[in-house]
């Protein structure tokens, strides 16, 4: 049986919101949510590390939730909200998981961070005041090598009280 | 930041600097490159996409050991889209790691020896048509017979797997004897011999290796490449393209991840470079997680025998170890691995006579290599686990016996590892201590237990793996008149926090804080030649480096300012951004203003310092395998829980001290100690580089077991039990501002103890790892039936050692060079050797 090539797919179009921008993107109709992120619109801050569902580092948001956009086709996301890790700091201040992270040695290559980040954030939406287990349920499907995970879990309750003391001055 | 939570640190005394306080050394502090690790703008190799940057796809071989007879690439090359089609005869130079082992090469020419031999290259305009068009390339393969395991590569010579070694499939054969051990053995009072069975495991980084290549406007080549080891690769690239080295550039991307899996030259980088020099355009590769799985270079998989006299004091007499190797298809660094699984035997405890052979066999599985402390993780899980059992045995306290024979500081082994500071000592009385282990220890209920291991590692490989006498690190500062400060350095960040510990000593020494300084590392054109970030040699070698450059630039500001204050410069000082009297404070200038001084007097400031290890006292022929500047020392206990009709292990806690000399950043340093702990635990208790053969009616392949991260089963933020973690710091003169490693040796402890601490939980010796449910389950049978309650090997085979190299100890009269073989070194230098 000949073999169709891959380069005579179709291209298709997508609107979403991505960071809180509305985004359009054209794309060869295989792509996966990670592909296009990465190599259609340069967001290179999501990862991947099996391509397969498997190590958690390609998390991103999408409409709040997390998933592994190596699993989530691009043409899937059409009007949907995607939060990556490029889209966590605000007014370009950093968020505060992002600030703990980086005072508390929770990034060591940084390579499964990006994810680890929006899971956490993810959680913290849901569950401002999670405990020690809760965190660690639910970064449970992101592998990290480096860390070994408590200063990770560190970050994140650091974070929580970060949160909640300016919330405290905000109100 | 300082760190408020970091308070499962013990606090530990710091000796007054010359200058007063320590600012920045040793202060909890955000590492320097965190910012962009938590915006997620670090940029890893395969987040590279440049203008017409075509892509790379290797095929590889599905068949274990085969010939090629032919190959055909007319259809791939015909395939739309595919630019270019390489072959074994584009690159068909030899090369690897180490030069007494360059037996890869980039394409495979006529010989596949494992599945995943790389065979051929296509590069197209995108990923999926290079995918597509692998299927296109035809190749008729002569399937050879395969080795699965080192017991029949000892049985079968023939056919070779390669044709050079010491004999048949044996890659390397070596004895050495530190004093005759078979005399000792009769004088003892208990002779233990136990065989040990260590698993092999894989990196499993979570980056996955990339590499881009271009060809730059000038003609010359650049490559990004997730590599541990630039200036090899460098070297490499060199020798296989027919370029100039001075003509290329390598550029070592941050790596997602190495653990000593990204220390060697890969084919794709090779092809990638080829590709992109022959096509005019950037090209990437980037591995998927099966490939990354069959390029391996992970912990070998090592059968080992050890024989140790005691007294019944548990004072060791003599230890002769053997150790069997399955080295995989290739070299790699396997020969400095098979000298590592003995290397190091004698540098936690005092062993008057030593006896080490090793063997390395060739089999048709993805070559072996280091792996987070290669080759000296088996036989230390072996050593400790032994020595469990001779406490048992002697009725001494398993802490206790330890303490009695701990190696002391400054000494010379009985294999000529010259040792400097040595606190394994406190280290075990810390973790006693923090664990309540006299309160535990055979006193928790049936199912619990708590076990105790110690190790030693490395703190840099004491020569390089080429021969030369060049310093194995260099660094070069830059002072702008601006004030600001500019380090290059070789140094590759793998995540260790290398650009951290470079910022953090120049900083520490001109008195400016880390935010206040650049660091360019592992660029071959930017910065003096690092040796790699490999053997945990980074923070010592590449930070005295840093010191030297540092302090002669300090030494010109001060020249200057001096001058300029009219004050003795031994007066002034470098803190909080300023150079000042200290016997007047408020008498001194501005950092910036100080190197305009500076400037002004001796044109641009730019200084550089290198680093060379001392000369080890270990003349001999393998000598080069073990000495280091300066070794680190762990203590760790764990407890673990069993569950006895499931045999499922979990470990609740784990309490780990480690003689670090001085923590640079302690909470980089807890980071290294609590991923050490993690990877061992998933060593001790899960991971394994497994290989199965499919049916014989199907093929009979040598396979991966399980090349996918699903099922090559790695501990989640499920498992990670809590860590206490205790820093013991007694500054090593060897090392910058006392520093000794901390990246590898706090893994080495965990999987014996976790062995020891089973044993204790429900009365069976696990002699193999990982130590799984079902082996637990196995030995509780055997316990039942009244058998020996154990699972493990129970036979080393017989291996034709050559005759062992005649070491006799220095309490022996011995100098470091072999009796039975040429001098190396002339004998007059032996006391100055021995005691410099």
């Amino acid at each position: 049986m000949a073999l169709v090539p891959i380069e005579s797919a179709k291209t298709s179009h997508i609107r979403m919101t991505l960071n809180g921008e509305q985004t359009d993107v054209s794309f060869a109709s295989y792509k996966t949510l990670l592909e296009v992120l990465r190599e259609d619109l340069g967001h290179t801050g999501t990862k991947h590390g099996c391509e397969l569902g498997e190590c958690g580092a390609c998390a991103v948001l999408l409409d709040g939730q997390p998933v592994l956009s190596c699993l989530v086709l691009a043409l899937e996301c059409d009007r949907r909200n995607i939060l990556t890790v490029e889209g966590m700091s605000v007014d370009g201040r950093l968020h505060p998981l992002q600030d703990a992270f980086a005072d508390l040695g929770a990034a060591q290559c940084g390579y499964c961070t990006p994810a680890i980040l929006v899971t956490a954030k993810a959680l913290l939406d849901e569950n401002p005041h999670p405990n020690r287990d809760q965190i660690r349920q639910a970064l449970s499907g992101n592998l990290c090598r480096c860390t070994g995970y408590l200063q990770i879990f560190e970050a994140v309750e650091a974070a929580v009280l970060k949160i909640a003391a300016q919330e405290h001055r905000a109100r | 930041m300082p760190n408020e939570k970091d308070q499962s640190i013990a606090p530990a005394e710091k000796p007054p600097a010359k200058d007063g306080k320590l600012r920045v050394i040793g202060v909890p502090r955000r590492r320097v490159d965190a910012r962009a690790k938590v915006t997620g703008q670090t940029r890893f190799a395969d987040d590279i996409f440049l203008p017409r940057m075509a892509h790379g796809k290797l095929l590889r071989s599905p068949h274990p050991h085969a010939r090629i007879k032919r190959i055909d690439t007319s259809r791939a090359l015909a395939h739309p889209g595919v630019y270019l089609v390489l072959t074994g005869r584009d690159l068909p130079i030899h090369y690897g790691i180490l030069p007494v082992s360059e037996d890869e090469q980039a394409l495979c020419l006529d010989r596949v020896r494992h599945v995943g031999d790389p065979i051929a290259a296509v590069i197209a305009r995108e990923e999926l048509t290079a995918f597509e068009a692998l299927d296109l390339i035809d190749v008729d393969y002569e399937i050879l017979a395969t080795i699965s395991d080192p017991e029949e590569a000892l049985a079968t010579p023939e056919p070779r797997i390669h044709d050079y070694g010491d004999q048949g499939n044996i890659h390397k054969r070596v004895a050495l004897e530190f004093g005759n051990v078979d005399e000792s053995f009769p004088q003892s009072d208990e002779v233990f011999e136990d065989i040990f069975f260590y698993q092999g495991s894989t990196h499993l980084p979570i980056e996955q290796h990339a590499s881009v290549a271009i060809k730059d406007p000038d003609g010359k080549l650049t490559i990004w490449s997730s590599t541990q080891t630039p200036h090899y690769l460098h070297k490499a690239l060199a020798k296989t393209l027919e370029i100039p080295p001075a003509h290329i550039r390598v550029i070592a991307t941050p790596n997602g991840g190495g653990f000593g899996g990204k220390s060697d030259p890969f084919h794709h980088e090779i092809v990638v470079s080829k590709a992109a020099l022959a096509l005019d355009r950037p090209v990437k590769i980037c591995l998927t997680r099966e490939e990354v799985f069959y390029c391996h270079r992970g912990r070998h998989p090592v059968l080992m025998k050890f024989k140790t006299g005691v007294k019944k004091d548990g004072t060791i007499t003599a230890m002769h170890l053997q150790t069997l190797i399955d080295g995989g298809a290739y070299g790699s660094y396997g020969v400095a691995s098979t000298f590592y699984t003995g290397a190091l035997q004698t540098t936690t405890y005092h062993i008057p006579r030593y006896k080490f052979q090793g063997c390395r066999t060739f089999t048709n599985k993805p070559p072996c290599g280091p792996k987070r402390g290669h080759g000296t993780v088996q036989p230390r899980f072996g050593q400790e686990v032994q020595l469990d059992k001779i406490a048992e045995k002697l009725k001494i306290d398993p802490a206790e016996l330890r303490l009695r024979i701990v190696e002391s500081p400054h000494t010379v082994t009985a294999n000529y590892m010259r040792l400097a500071t040595v606190n394994l000592s406190e280290c075990i009385r810390r973790v006693v201590k923090s664990s309540g282990w006299n309160q535990k220890f055979r006193k928790l209920p049936e199912g619990r237990g708590i076990g105790l291991a110690c190790s030693a590692y490395l703190t840099g490989a004491g020569l390089p793996i080429y021969w030369n006498k060049m310093p194995h690190s260099g660094v070069q500062l830059k002072l702008d008149r601006g004030g600001g400060v500019t380090i290059f350095c070789g140094a590759t960040e793998i995540g260790q926090g290398s650009d951290d510990t470079l910022a953090a000593i120049v900083a520490e020494v001109l008195g400016v804080t880390t935010f206040d300084i650049r660091v360019y590392t592992g660029d071959t054109d930017l910065g003096p030649v690092d040796l790699g970030s490999y053997s945990s040699r980074v923070t010592l070698m590449a930070g005295n480096a840093a010191i030297q450059a540092a302090e002669r630039a300090k030494e010109m500001l001060a020249e200057a300012v001096a001058q300029r204050l009219e004050v003795p410069k031994d007066r002034l000082r470098f803190q909080d951004n300023r150079v000042f009297d200290s016997a007047e404070p408020e008498k001194g200038v501005k950092f910036p203003e100080a190197v305009v001084l500076a400037e002004s007097r001796f044109g641009t400031i730019g200084t550089v310092g290198s680093y060379t290890p001392p000369k080890s006292p270990a003349l001999y022929k393998g000598g080069g395998v073990g000495p280091s500047p300066t070794y680190s020392y762990s203590a760790a206990v764990i407890e673990v829980e069993v569950h006895p009709a499931t045999g499922w292990i979990t470990v609740p806690k784990v309490w780990i001290a480690h003689d670090i000399g001085r923590a640079l950043n302690p909470t980089l340093v807890r980071g290294q100690i609590e991923g050490g702990v993690y990877m061992g635990l998933g060593e001790a208790l899960m991971e394994e580089q497994e290989f199965r053969r499919l049916p014989k009616k199907l093929s009979h392949v040598l396979v991966h077991k399980f090349p996918s991260m699903l099922e090559y089963k790695s501990p989640t933020s499920l498992d990670m039990p809590d860590v206490f973690t205790d820093l013991v710091e007694e500054p090593d003169p060897r090392g910058p501002f006392g520093a000794k490693e901390v990246g590898q040796g706090p893994l080495l402890p965990i999987m014996p103890a976790v062995a020891n601490a089973v044993y204790d939980a429900i009365g069976v010796r696990i002699d193999e790892v990982p130590i799984t449910p079902e082996k637990i389950l196995k030995a509780l049978a055997e316990k039942k039936a009244g058998r020996a309650p154990r699972f493990g090997p129970t036979c080393f085979p017989p291996v034709t050692w050559p005759e062992s190299l005649r070491v006799p100890p220095p309490w022996e009269g011995g100098d470091g060079n072999a009796v039975n073989e040429p001098h190396l070194e002339p004998r007059q230098d032996r006391d100055k050797v021995l005691r410099s």
